[in-house]
């Protein structure tokens, strides 16, 4: 792949990354670790034909975001933790409507205010489950500027191709670290064209999706004429509670997920073969992790690091296959505990599963990943 | 979009997602007055069916929508103008229309509509107002005058109630207009108007909600509180609350402002075209 290299901060590696992958709209309201990324777009997107929107506050720029998705357009939001608890409800409905989108989550220390200006991980379960009702979820987690500016990209690739919100989630540190990029060339950059609907007539059914779980997307003016609504619909588009209706179209909506596992599945390891201890770590954490791995095998002790890309749907068997063979999981993150409950969820006692959570508004260090396995005491 | 009536003459079943009839609206509300004046306005102006889009939130208002055969979005409560912003900026070249309610519009949703009339989009947004939450049974909204009995107003309203179309014009609407479902020509000929104005227009329907609010307040049955709607609007019965902003003995009706402003819409493709002049050069 042909690419240039350049230094940028993650959360300039975002802007651009979105305007390459051919994003159109972003609506957003600032708040800090992610105002950068607005600010970007509103000089970059005018230049391609775009269209950048400050909008009153994250509820309406979620909102004018799924607006602009309907009308056909690769769209875009970005936003903090505050703003991402707002933007909730709409998520949900953009997840129910089946609308493409991509919302950028800049991790900052919570709860409420909390610290803006600091790092965080806080966010790992309201990006699984901070919309009410059961929704197909699909996030990111880059650790890097230059995985900013893939996953970015790759967000928009899963979100038209899917037709669902995708959420990329990042922590302060990583949104204002200056990191060179492998910028690749705009033509080798690809993004998956929305399945579009040619089926104009009396009989079409816009919820009705083949074996894929998708359906086609209609675009208003094209003569289809259809009903979008966030209550519960039939493949017609139109509401129902009929039991078998609603169980068919929640089952086809949540499954489509699943159908597409391989596709979602991204993770990264090191040296996790004859691990004996697997540390289990997203974002910023993963590169201490990363350090703090190479300092214990210095040492002679067999550590190995799993890091989830692809947070949600958490890819599971190679999670699984890896746990089965170490004495310990540690996962460090910064937050009381999050990412940890899954992870215990998922290791089911094949091995003790051990948190090790930062909520100081400091990332997690090296030393800090190396004493901690130290302690673990499973070392032959 | 036309600026005269066609020739063919109106009929709503030409509009209409008859296979969708009957509609749920109960006995004698007004929305579906409101939902055909539309529909009439829609036919003067020519607006074409796949080139309309309509934008609705929640509430009785937000189920009206549904009913068009066109381009129809029923969003989350109080939230239609910032769909309909992000859609209208996406396709310039459809009709936007919003239906909202007092509640969805004045409440939960209040930060839009002023921000949707300062930006000044090519928006077209119907307020039906029936001074009351219907569809949650009752309960009392930012238009419930003083005195009222609603579910949660039990004893009678005691807020201040938003005279909307006064905050329409404060917040810089370029278009402001108020109608009665009891003129009913009068509120298509105001419709009308609104859709073929450049920018952000907002007109406030006057709806009866018979079921949980005109019965819980000996208003009448249907006919009774469309005929009080005729001399003066509708005067109060128990107006002790005479400095009260809403709802004073004559409501008045017809189009207060009426300005060209410049459009949003058009306003960002020149900015967007003077940074591409910059970045050539």
């Amino acid at each position: 792949m042909s690419t240039r290299l350049t230094a940028l901060h993650g959360n300039h590696a975002c802007a651009l990354a979105a305007v390459a992958a051919g994003c159109r709209f972003f609506a957003g309201y600032p708040i800090t670790p992610s105002s950068e990324i607005a600010e970007h777009l509103s000089y970059e997107l005018p230049k391609v034909g775009g269209t950048f929107v400050q909008m009153e506050d994250e509820i309406a720029s979620i909102a004018a975001v799924i607006g602009a998705s309907l009308g056909g357009l690769r769209a875009m939001t970005a936003t903090s933790g505050p703003g991402f608890s707002l933007m909730q409800e709409n998520i949900g409905y953009g997840a129910m409507i089946e609308a493409p989108c991509v919302v950028i989550d800049v991790m900052r220390g919570g709860p409420s205010t909390g610290m803006p200006t600091r790092p965080a991980q806080g966010d790992i379960m309201q990006a699984r489950f901070g919309s009410h009702g059961d929704r197909p979820v699909v996030a990111l987690a880059p650790a890097s500027v230059q995985e900013i500016y893939t996953e970015t990209i790759r967000a928009f690739d899963l979100a038209e191709q899917l037709r669902t919100p995708v959420t990329v989630l990042y922590d302060q540190v990583i949104a204002q670290l200056l990191e060179s990029v492998a910028v690749p060339e705009p033509a080798t950059i690809h993004v998956h064209e929305r399945k579009w609907a040619n089926g104009a007539g009396a009989a079409f059914q816009p919820y009705a999706a083949g074996e894929d779980g998708v359906p086609a997307m209609v675009r208003p003016g094209d003569g289809h004429r259809v009903h979008t609504t966030g209550l519960t619909h039939a493949e017609s588009g139109f509401p129902t509670q009929v039991p078998p209706v609603v169980d068919r179209m929640m089952r086809r909506l949540l499954g489509k997920i699943d159908i597409h596992a391989a596709m979602l599945e991204r993770y990264e390891t090191l040296m996790t073969d004859d691990a004996d201890v697997l540390v289990v770590a997203y974002g910023i954490t993963a590169r201490a992790a990363r350090r703090a791995v190479m300092v214990l095998r210095a040492e002679g002790l067999r550590v190995g690091l799993f890091r989830p890309i692809t947070l949600w749907p958490f890819p599971e068997g190679p999670l699984r296959r890896l746990a089965g063979q170490a004495r310990a999981v540690l996962v460090p993150e910064m937050n009381a505990g999050q990412l940890v409950l899954e992870i215990q969820r998922l290791v089911a006692g094949a091995a003790p599963v051990h948190p090790l959570g930062r909520i100081d508004g400091e990332p997690i260090a090296p030393d800090q990943i190396v004493a901690a396995v130290k302690e673990l005491a499973v070392h032959a | 979009m036309l600026d005269v009536a066609p020739a063919t003459p109106f009929d709503p079943k030409d509009y209409l997602r008859l296979q969708y009839m009957p509609h749920f609206m109960c006995p004698g509300c007004g929305h579906g007055i409101a939902l055909r004046a539309l529909l009439a306005a829609v036919h003067d102006c020519g607006i074409a069916k796949d080139d309309l889009a309509v934008v609705c939130g929640i509430g009785c208002s937000g189920r009206v929508g549904g009913y068009i055969d066109a381009n129809t979005f029923h969003t989350t409560h109080g939230r239609p103008l910032a769909f309909a912003t992000g859609l209208k900026l996406a396709r310039p070249d459809l009709t936007v229309v919003v239906v909202t309610g007092d509640g969805d519009c004045l409440a939960i949703g209040g930060n839009h509509l002023i921000h949707a009339a300062r930006r000044n989009l090519d928006l077209t947004c119907l307020m039906l107002n029936n001074e009351v939450y219907g569809m949650t049974g009752g309960q009392a909204s930012p238009t419930t005058a003083a005195t009222r009995l609603t579910s949660t107003t039990q004893s009678g309203a005691i807020e201040p109630t938003f005279d909307a179309c006064a905050l329409a014009a404060a917040a810089g609407a370029g278009f402001v207009g108020r109608e009665v479902t009891r003129q009913a020509p009068a509120l298509k000929t105001l419709i009308a108007r609104a859709l073929r104005h450049k920018g952000f227009s907002f007109v406030e329907v006057m709806s009866d909600c018979t079921e949980v609010y005109g019965r819980k307040n000996d208003l009448g049955e249907a006919p009774e509180m469309i005929l009080s709607q005729k001399a003066d609007m509708r005067p109060e019965q128990h107006n002790d609350a005479p400095n009260q902003p809403f709802r004073p003995n004559a409501l008045p009706t017809g189009v207060f402002v009426e300005r060209d402003l410049p459009e949003y819409g058009a306003r960002l493709r020149a900015h967007a075209a003077m940074i591409r002049g910059d970045t050539a050069r």
